[in-house]
């Protein structure tokens, strides 16, 4: 273990042309995993439940989502009477935009020599890494809450509430789940914390946290069994109730989008990065691959909760975050601390 | 003096209280189980039908669209045009109009013959009421039940079209399926 905290590696720069590759790159593989994402939620919650999922459009269903994006795409753009028409507008932005800036900092694989430039695979490696994530995942609220209060009906006012008090429950008890892992590392920078991961995961010495920190992702992406703030079974779509249309689908991709980030989180986290185990070390251009498929399964693993468990009651969300999630979190800090300091 | 229920007493099995460690251990492990019981959907492969393509076999008593039939041995129609189907259809949907059979002109082995029959199958609950008032038998339900449309107009059934042999549109389930 090292003395001091090590920071994000900032000895080399960068081209202006590099960045602006890379984004576009990050920007466009993000976004296109996107329908790959919805056509294989359907199909899986199918299989899940006995039956095909979309097999209609194109090969294996495979274009369902061209199909739905040119159905919303020709909907009428529409608002209630009592709605604040800019904040309306700006609210499915809000989210949108968020999901995509959280998107710049996973590390998707190793530095590497591109056209004789020395390029992370990554948007790039802040040195607060988590703590940017966390930023932007409570301005993504802001989003839900604007988009349900400006609507000006009492469905999408009740369904932003409740959004406001899930986020508050469950960031708490995420934010000490990653304390552990922080700890473990010493570093802030993600890159780095991959680096440290070398060796072993972090989701065997930190289990518990782990857990914790799956259980609160599903909470903060609105993900069954912690979408009641979209309960439609009570409050219609929830924030969505009064949106249709384009508006509609920002709000739909800006939580796919949550959910492929918080996936990409988590495997960079607790489940090595690019890393593999049993000492195989492949060329670095294997790295995002690697990442992309443990991605796939912690995404089928949102896919498959969604077919097994019922949504929770508003009470029980509630005790389940700061009676069960916040101690165990906070146990699990205090461990950790003892055991790094023990062995340090 | 309070009734004793004596030996009738059946202990209710509840399951163990939630909360504590031992809740949340169970919570997991139970969750563990949803997860399989889930997951064993998948290799028992999909139970439904891929409908246009396959279709569930109809059993033989399947109400679908009205048949008029004839007699297979004269030709003749075997309705006669009494309007007793008229009479007994709960959505009156059953238009008849009668004409009487001429030795130049015989239509029915009846006195009369129905000169018009119309069944509006828009209005049909396909209750099988004609079928069982019908004294000669000559109109029963058939299997088919793919009658979708774009109009209403195309909806009511004429004597030509009830009377001709239906695409075999519709399996029917064998004996003893």
């Amino acid at each position: 273990m090292s003395d001091v905290l090590v920071l994000a590696d900032v000895t080399y720069v960068e081209p202006w042309w590099m960045q602006i590759l890379k984004s576009i790159v990050i920007f466009l593989v993000g976004l296109q995993i996107l329908p790959m994402m919805i056509v294989a939620e359907r199909k899986a919650l199918g299989r899940l439940q006995n039956r095909y999922g979309p097999n209609r459009v194109g090969p294996y269903g495979m274009l369902q989502p061209m199909a739905d994006i040119v159905k919303f795409a020709t909907k009428e753009q529409f608002r209630p009477r009592t709605a604040i028409g800019w904040l309306f507008a700006l609210a499915p932005v809000i989210s949108i935009l968020t999901a995509v800036a959280a998107f710049a900092i996973v590390p998707f694989g190793d530095t590497v020599d591109i056209f004789g430039t020395r390029t992370g695979l990554y948007g790039i490696d802040v040195s607060i890494g988590p703590l940017y994530l966390f930023a932007f995942g409570a301005v993504a609220f802001y989003g839900i809450m604007l988009g349900g209060w400006a609507s000006g009906s009492k469905y999408s006012f009740l369904g932003s509430m409740r959004a406001a008090a899930q986020l508050i429950s469950y960031e708490v008890a995420q934010g000490l789940a990653l304390v552990g892992v922080l700890m473990t590392a010493q570093t802030l920078s993600l890159v780095g914390i991959v680096h440290a991961q070398e060796g072993m995961w972090y989701f065997i010495p930190q289990f518990v946290g782990f857990i914790i920190f799956v259980v609160a992702g599903f909470a903060e992406t609105n993900r069954p069994p912690f979408d009641l703030v979209e309960a439609d079974a009570e409050l219609v779509q929830g924030y969505m109730t009064e949106y249709g249309g384009t508006r509609m689908v920002a709000y739909l991709f800006a939580e796919y989008l949550n959910v492929l980030v918080v996936s990409l989180i988590i495997t960079t986290v607790y489940l090595g990065g690019w890393l593999l185990p049993f000492g195989i070390d492949p060329p670095t251009w294997v790295d995002p691959f690697v990442v992309l498929f443990k991605t796939f399964l912690i995404i089928f693993f949102f896919f498959w909760i969604r077919a097994t468990l019922p949504r929770l009651r508003y009470d029980q969300l509630m005790s389940l975050g700061w009676k069960v999630l916040l101690p165990l979190a906070t146990v699990n800090t205090l461990v950790t601390a003892i055991v790094v300091v023990a062995l340090d | 003096m309070a009734w004793n229920p004596g030996d009738d007493v059946i202990a209710v099995q509840r399951a163990p209280q939630p909360g504590g460690a031992g809740g949340l251990y169970r919570a997991f492990g139970e969750t563990l189980r949803g997860l399989k019981t889930t997951f064993a959907r998948i290799p028992e492969g999909t139970t439904t039908f891929q409908y246009p393509e396959e279709k569930v076999p109809v059993y033989p008593r399947f109400r679908g669209r009205h048949r008029l039939h004839r007699f297979p041995d004269t030709g003749l129609e075997k309705c006669v045009g009494c309007s007793l189907c008229a009479a007994a259809c709960p959505a009156d949907c059953i238009r008849v109009v009668a004409a009487e059979n001429t030795p130049e002109n015989r239509v029915s082995a009846g006195e009369r013959y129905a000169a018009v029959y119309e069944i509006n199958l828009s209005r049909c609950i396909f209750c099988g009421y004609c079928e069982v008032a019908c004294p000669f038998d000559a109109i029963t339900m058939g299997h088919d039940y793919e009658m979708s449309d774009y109009h209403r107009p195309d909806l009511i059934f004429t004597k030509e079209m009830l009377m001709a042999e239906p695409f075999e549109r519709t399996p029917l389930r064998a004996e003893g399926e």
